[in-house]
């Protein structure tokens, strides 16, 4: 008989200097509900500039969760779930963040951005526009995150080099193959010319 | 149907927390539809108001079928892509036309559908000549209307075709547009999917959501085969909604939300047997020659090999090892079962061929299941997502309500079915003007099983449900002798019983291992001779359109003959390989510049040019975007990619023990398309993928001598072969 090797509930990453947005306090020890005494009934924060309240229970969930199954925000996309490909980045404060490893309690107090917050079909964000001029997306999983990570690079380097671009990037995995694309994008959108 | 549609789309716009899951509506009499491909009512409907509806059975994986099946029949409508609503991979609406697999979803649904769409051209001007009193000749379908050419009175589409659609027999002689005159085939169009892709609100699979519908997460043994002894269904207590679904060694838990269920799955507590059924992934090439087998066949034979490579060097062996499709994302579904009925939203590239599947698997009839396309993360063969259909299928029955289950990404990398190992003998001679005069390919194979209709479900295993055991590799035998003139051949291959780990079709199956081994392995004997390998391989060629794109890719890198390994000594190199895939289709010729450091045996991929003939093209943008992800997907496969096991489970179940290509690996690309608008179109999405290993093996050997046959080509790998110089 073999007892089955327990993995962590959820795959946070074990070097907390990967870890995408600071623990505010201790972590609740997951299915622990955080005592009512010490937290909030509810914990706060803005997302795509409208004002949200979570119930503070579920301050261990991570963000992804709550901003697609709690908001509807679907195009956040779980990817790996262990912060290695990237697919599920929003900003947090206007930093890229990986929403699978920033719990609800850790976004409390923050102003979130998802890729829904960036733009629409009918008003891109201008990196949105450079990736659909460049028809950048294949089965599209990975676009979102990158699209997001993007953006945060534009916005501290608003002509990134295809370098720059590719070591802002470097956390993101495509699977299907759009890297050559997504670059393009990024360059196009700084106003360079995408070679 | 409408209703059935509509109802959906009513689902969407309530349902608070759902995306707005409007699928498309289709046009047209519903007394009309049908789904028999022989009919072009399976194909093609038009409403009263002229508005086109098509029904593709393939569908768009992210390859841009979406846009290149619309192109292909509004070309014949004489319509733009925009009038036309598409309607994929559903069974109760599309025909079946085959999984949109083996690089048939233009080549073969693209072409049946425009062959309808010329069809119902050809119906509309035979009905409007009559109503407009005009010769056939004289009119033309064009933007919605059937109007003379030297114009007059016009009908439109909507008025011509009444409730019973056309009633009318698919006529594989209609005569199609000249390609001359097209104006929408052979556009670079925009994929109608992309903003919304970019923008986050593309709907999946994984965004669709039912009223009362639980999220389910299956508990994989730790050990493939485990036995589930015992499980302590108070250990989820804690999760307020959760609870266990256990049919035999199938273990399950549901939850009201995603996160509860992962928390409950995480928490529960099962004893399993123990299970060491597996060989462990170092034994997989040895495995592969001891058999046992059941089959040996000789695939080609022309004059007597044997006798030619009498004298020849002995055989030499290329291996390609176990490898996961590695889609980025969850594997996902939703089923919902109930009242004698099934409906199954899926990411599946087989919506037809696993309807009889999960009807067995639920116990009903065949025309009682449904199954829904909707988009999944990236799929390159059969990856998780029909297992993850099956897992909520039997949730969904076990629990009446609808299910939604998503995998974890250990349970991707570790449980989706593996791309099959491969072994590839070869043995050649090559005369010293490079004539090629005798050829042996001897492979080692796992033997897909006759008749089986799909790989095996890992859940209706564990709960103890027949289901058809056995085999599904693809057709992996193919592109193993050189596509060069040889005068005495033999392909033989040892086909063997089993495994090492649940297989199937992953992207162009068994060729980019073929083509690795047979277009090394010309380099190595043009090597031997000192002959420049490209120049050989134009010698060698019979047929132009090889030759075409074989001298595009070189020329595009500035190729000029000169001694291998290259005489500059600095560790950079260059590599050409070729393939006509299938020996039939469609002819790529890759060419790659790279560097090799010898101190960190890494290898790095400067440049990639790629010259590409499928011929006719759809549409180059789409085209060009499907290679670009061949050369890299297949980069990623030949440097970095190796499934490892030990003898329970998979033990390669993340980026750091299942590395994929990252941006800063990703080369400069050029790629070229040789259009031929006379040609029948081929496919795209997987024939510039075969001949990349090969090109990256040889310019490795030109940059720094050393001749890699084994994939990955890890430093380790690199520095091992230099130490042996």
């Amino acid at each position: 008989m073999a007892a089955l090797g327990k993995p962590p509930i959820w795959p946070y990453t074990a070097d907390p200097t990967k870890r995408e947005a600071p623990m505010s306090g201790k972590p609740a020890s997951p299915g622990k509900p955080v005592s009512k005494a010490k937290a909030p009934a509810l914990l706060s924060l803005t997302v795509n500039g409208a004002p949200r309240h979570a119930a503070a229970a579920d301050g261990d969930m991570p963000l992804v969760f709550w901003l697609r199954d709690e908001l509807g925000l679907t195009g956040t996309h779980l990817g790996c779930g262990k912060g290695e490909c990237g697919s599920c980045t929003v900003l947090i404060d206007g930093e890229p963040a990986r929403s699978c490893q920033t719990t609800l309690a850790a976004a409390a107090g923050k102003a979130v951005t998802t890729i829904e917050g960036l733009g629409t079909p009918q008003a891109p964000h201008p990196l949105q526009a450079a990736f659909i001029a460049e028809q950048t997306a294949q089965c599209g999983w990975c676009t979102a995150g990158m699209v997001v990570e993007g953006a945060a690079l534009l916005a501290r380097n608003a002509q990134p080099g295809r370098d720059e671009a590719k070591a802002a990037l470097e956390g993101h995995l495509c699977r299907c193959g759009s890297h050559h694309r997504v670059l393009r994008a990024v360059l196009r959108a700084g106003g360079r010319e995408p070679s | 149907m409408t209703r059935e549609l509509s109802r959906r789309a009513f689902l969407g716009s309530t349902a608070a927390l759902s995306v707005a899951f409007t699928l498309p509506r289709p046009a047209g009499a519903a007394t009309a539809k049908t789904n028999d491909p022989a009919e072009v009512d399976g194909f093609l409907s038009i409403g009263p108001d002229g508005s086109v509806t098509v029904y593709c059975g393939k569908v768009d994986l992210g390859q841009g079928l979406r846009v290149a099946i619309r192109q292909m029949a509004a070309e014949e409508l004489g319509i733009g892509i925009e009038s036309i609503v598409l309607i994929e991979g559903d069974t109760r609406f599309t025909p079946d036309q085959g999984p949109t697999a083996g690089s048939t979803g233009v080549a073969r649904g693209g072409v049946q559908i425009r062959q309808a769409a010329a069809t119902a051209r050809q119906a509309l001007i035979r009905l409007a000549a009559a109503r407009l009193d005009r010769s056939p000749e004289d009119l033309d379908l064009r933007d919605g209307l059937v109007a003379p050419r030297d114009g007059g009175r016009s009908i439109g589409m909507g008025d011509l075709v009444g409730e019973n659609g056309f009633a009318l027999k698919l006529d594989p002689k209609a005569p199609l547009r000249d390609p001359a005159e097209y104006r929408v085939v052979g556009k670079p169009l925009p994929r109608p999917d992309v903003p919304a892709k970019v923008c986050g609100t593309h709907a999946y699979v994984h965004d669709f959501k039912l009223p009362g519908m639980l999220h389910g997460r299956v508990i994989r043994p730790p050990s493939v085969g485990a036995a589930l002894l015992k499980v302590d269904e108070t250990s989820i207590k804690a999760v307020k909604g959760a609870r266990v679904v256990r049919i035999k060694d199938f273990l399950a838990v549901v939850a009201n939300r995603e996160w509860d269920a992962i928390r409950a799955a995480g928490m529960l507590k099962a004893i399993w047997s123990d299970s060491a059924r597996l060989m462990g992934h170092g034994a997989v090439r040895d495995a592969l020659r001891a058999g046992p087998f059941i089959a040996e066949e000789v695939l080609k034979a022309k004059g007597d090999a044997a006798a030619r490579l009498a004298e020849a060097p002995p055989a030499v062996d290329y291996y390609w090892p176990v490898q996961s499709h590695g889609s980025l994302g969850p594997s996902c579904a939703v089923a919902q079962v109930g009242n004698g009925a099934a409906t199954i939203w899926t990411a599946s590239q087989a919506t037809h061929k696993f309807r009889p599947t999960f009807a067995a698997l639920l116990g009903l009839a065949v025309d009682k299941v449904r199954l829904v396309y909707l988009d999944g993360s990236g799929c390159y063969g059969m990856n998780g997502h029909d297992d993850a259909a099956a897992d909520a299928a039997l949730l969904a029955k076990a629990t009446g309500k609808p299910v939604r289950v998503a995998w974890s990404r250990d349970d991707e990398l570790g449980w989706d079915p593996k791309g099959p190992p491969q072994l590839i003998a070869l043995r050649g001679a090559m005369s010293p003007m490079g004539q090629l005069l005798g050829w042996s390919t001897e492979m080692w194979l796992p033997k897909a099983t006759a008749g089986l209709p799909n790989v095996p479900l890992l859940s209706p295993e564990a709960a103890g449900l027949d289901q058809p055991k056995g085999l599904v590799t693809g057709l992996i035998a193919q592109n193993g002798d050189p596509p060069y003139a040889v005068a005495d051949l033999e392909v033989k291959v040892h086909w063997l019983a089993d495994a090492p780990l649940r297989p199937s079709n992953i992207r162009a199956p068994g060729k980019i291992a073929n083509v690795f081994a047979v277009e090394s392995y010309f380099d190595e004997l043009c090597a031997g001779i000192g002959l420049d390998p490209l120049v050989t391989r134009l010698m060698g060629l019979r047929d132009l359109r090889g030759v075409a794109v074989l001298s595009k890719a070189a020329s595009m890198m500035a190729w000029a003959p000169r001694p291998v390994p290259n005489p500059k000594g600095d560790g950079s190199g260059r590599g050409i390989a070729y393939v006509h895939y299938k020996h039939s289709e469609t002819y790529v010729a890759v060419a790659m510049e790279v560097a090799v450091d010898r101190d960190t045996g890494r290898i790095a991929v400067k440049r990639v040019t790629c010259a590409h003939d499928c011929g006719l093209v759809i549409n180059p943008d789409a085209l060009k975007m499907q290679i670009e992800g061949c050369v890299l997907q297949t980069l990623s496969r030949t440097l970095l990619e190796e499934v490892t096991f030990d003898t329970s489970r998979v033990t390669s179940t993340d980026q750091s023990t299942y590395p994929i290509l990252g941006f800063a690996e990703v080369p400069h690309m050029d790629i070229e398309l040789i259009d031929r608008p006379e040609q029948p179109p081929m496919g795209g999405g997987e024939a510039a993928a075969t001949p990349v290993p090969a090109a990256l093996a040889n310019a490795v050997f030109d940059a720094a001598g050393i001749r890699l046959r084994t994939v990955p080509f890890t430093p380790e790998r690199v520095k091992a072969a230099l130490r042996t110089l």
